[in-house]
């Protein structure tokens, strides 16, 4: 096939956006590994200051990521059968309660930040503790786990299955963890990572609402570009970087994947 | 798996209200016999579904609504314990499990050894005629092996009832009467009492011991195939199952008169005008020389087993008849015809 001078000038222009998105990426990581930035690269290539990151930094890394596990588990926990209520009750009640989970992602974190410390400031423990930003976290990630699990148990009459296998003797908990669990189980998952990555990455709450011993990695950036050399920033975006990207892998494949298995049942 | 073919089932009283008002099902009352096969036959919305959620404890009845399996009263029973096969319309086969673990999960539930139980699901397997779909995932079935697997999903757990709501209902017509014929082999080789919701009328003739006919909420009739197309009780039915005419005609000396003739009618009492039906197949057609009835073909269709004929002149309105002859008619043709008083019908609404 004959590519016309048309397509050449759209291929231009496709890796014109895209380099213009992915160069700052690439000169993010360069400068996490280079001596001297300034000189640039020809000051030679280092893995100091990824060393030097891990010794200021590394109590913010794990932090975050127990944050984001205990977000998961709460909401797992949580959503799941609301999720799963949600679905079993379709109606008013049910879109107005569902419209209420969704506004905490149309309001400023700061804002929620700032209602959270209003209501909950006085209590000190629980104010300087990692569970005040859970509950951030939490209540911005939510609605992510339910709109996902929902859309899935939407897709499929589960509760025909349920009935069949209540014909076949299954009691309540066998029905929900044997047959509404395994089949809601995409968007579990695709909750799941949503979760997950969008916990990690969280900013905006946890920037109000952290303390100097509850820091997360995203906080504990903003912290390196404000007061470090450049190149510990970037080396600090570089770790972050490497934390999320799977993720973010992840949750492609698995997005990709449920909805081929949805259309196909 | 206490199970044994043939449970007897007593409805005495049984309304369904819904919580937003809706009466879905009025007082109703009925025994099943054990190993019967019971239709609810009717329109849509007319409780047919409902009766049969109620048998199985998807639904409890209104208060005072009683529902027995034997002796047994299982009304506040939830349907995890009544011990009910079901089978539904979208066959509702976990699509999280092979067909096997779908046969073998109400045996699983149950209690069954792992090596019992095997060994029913190959039965169940070999008995559907399905063996070597065992290892498929239910996503690879078609619609005929899926509804297969549900019928032996669950018969394997040898139910007290077999319920089945619209199973045929989302088959193309060829497999719909294949099986349709299984299922009433199976049903009767097993001697299971088996409730069978449905509103195709030539589902529920076949199928049927007895069929009940429902409307709005309620059981019209109740009696054999054969009774509730002879026999109906009500113009509903009547109009429900296959085709009838209606017609009026005057009753004067022992015969009922037609614009088209007369039919001799010597036991039936009174005079007047009346109404009266009768089956298209009811309707003979005769040499038209010294014919009690004629009319004239305005349509014929030709179906194949048979050819319907629509006929006017013979009533105030144009009637149908159907005859297996093979000869051809013509449009504008004269025919003759022969209705047997035996075979003509008063309905009282």
């Amino acid at each position: 096939m004959r590519r016309t001078p048309y397509f050449w000038l759209q291929l231009a222009f496709t890796l014109l956006v895209c380099s213009f998105l992915l160069v700052p990426v690439f000169m993010s990581i360069v400068a996490g590994l280079t001596e001297n930035f300034f000189v640039g690269v020809k000051s030679g290539f280092t893995t100091r200051w990824i060393g030097v990151v891990w010794e200021l930094y590394a109590p913010t890394i794990f932090r975050s990521m127990y944050i984001a596990l205990a977000t998961l588990a709460v909401t797992l926990v949580v959503g799941v059968p609301a999720a799963y209520v949600l679905a079993k009750r379709p109606g008013m009640a049910t879109r107005l309660i569902e419209e209420f989970l969704v506004l905490p992602v149309a309001i400023p974190g700061l804002a929620i930040a700032l209602a959270l410390i209003i209501t909950y400031g006085g209590f000190r423990d629980f104010r300087t503790s990692w569970g005040f930003i859970l509950v951030g976290h939490v209540l911005y990630t939510l609605p992510f786990m339910v709109r996902s699990v929902l859309a899935v148990l939407s897709s499929f009459n589960f509760q025909v299955l349920e009935e069949s296998a209540a014909s076949l003797g299954a009691g309540f908990w066998r029905r929900f963890f044997g047959i509404v669990l395994p089949n809601a189980r995409s968007g579990i998952v695709a909750g799941a990572l949503t979760v997950v990555t969008l916990s990690i990455g969280e900013f905006n709450l946890t920037w109000m609402m952290h303390t100097p011993e509850t820091m997360t990695l995203p906080v504990g950036l903003a912290d390196s570009y404000a007061s470090m050399r450049l190149e510990i920033g970037s080396a600090y975006t570089l770790v972050f970087f490497i934390m999320i990207t799977p993720l973010l892998v992840a949750l492609q494949r698995y997005g990709v994947q449920s909805t081929r298995t949805r259309k196909g049942a | 798996m206490n199970g044994k073919a043939g449970t007897a089932i007593r409805l005495v009283d049984c309304a369904k209200t819904f919580p937003n008002g809706t009466r879905a099902l009025d007082k109703t009352s009925l025994e099943m016999r054990g190993g019967e096969t019971i239709v609810f036959l009717g329109p849509s919305g007319c409780g047919k579904t409902t009766l049969l959620r109620v048998i199985a404890g998807l639904e409890s009845p209104d208060e005072g609504g009683r529902v027995y399996f034997d002796d047994e009263d299982v009304t506040s029973q939830p349907i995890e314990h009544r011990n009910v096969g079901m089978v539904f319309q979208s066959y509702a086969l976990f699509p999280n499990m092979n067909v096997g673990d779908n046969i073998a999960y109400g045996l699983k539930v149950h209690g069954v050894a792992p090596d019992k139980r095997a060994r029913r699901v190959d039965e169940m397997l070999r008995m559907m005629q399905i063996s070597e779909l065992r290892e498929r995932r239910i996503t690879e079935l078609s619609g005929g092996q899926r509804q297969r697997v549900a019928l032996a999903r669950a018969i394997a757990v040898q139910p007290r009832v077999l319920l089945l709501d619209e199973p045929l209902t989302a088959l193309d017509a060829l497999l719909r009467e294949r099986l349709r014929i299984e299922i009433d082999v199976l049903l009767h080789s097993l001697g299971i009492t088996a409730a069978y919701v449905t509103h195709d009328q030539g589902e529920a003739m076949a199928i049927g011991d007895r069929i009940a006919v429902m409307n709005k909420g309620a059981i019209v009739q109740t009696g054999s195939p054969r009774e509730i197309y002879y026999k109906p009780a009500s113009s509903f039915v009547a109009d429900f199952i296959g085709t009838m005419n209606r017609v009026t005609g005057t009753l004067r000396g022992g015969a009922l008169e037609l614009p088209g003739g007369r039919i001799d009618w010597a036991d039936q009492q009174g005079s007047g005008e009346m109404q009266v039906l009768f089956r298209p197949n009811d309707a003979r057609i005769v040499e038209e020389a010294g014919a009690p009835l004629r009319g004239v073909v305005e349509q014929q269709f030709f179906l194949g087993d048979r050819t319907r004929l629509h006929v006017t002149g013979v009533a105030d309105r144009t009637v149908v008849v159907e005859t297996t002859e093979h000869r051809e008619f013509r449009v504008g043709q004269s025919i003759g015809l022969r209705i047997e008083p035996g075979a003509l019908l008063r309905l009282r609404d």
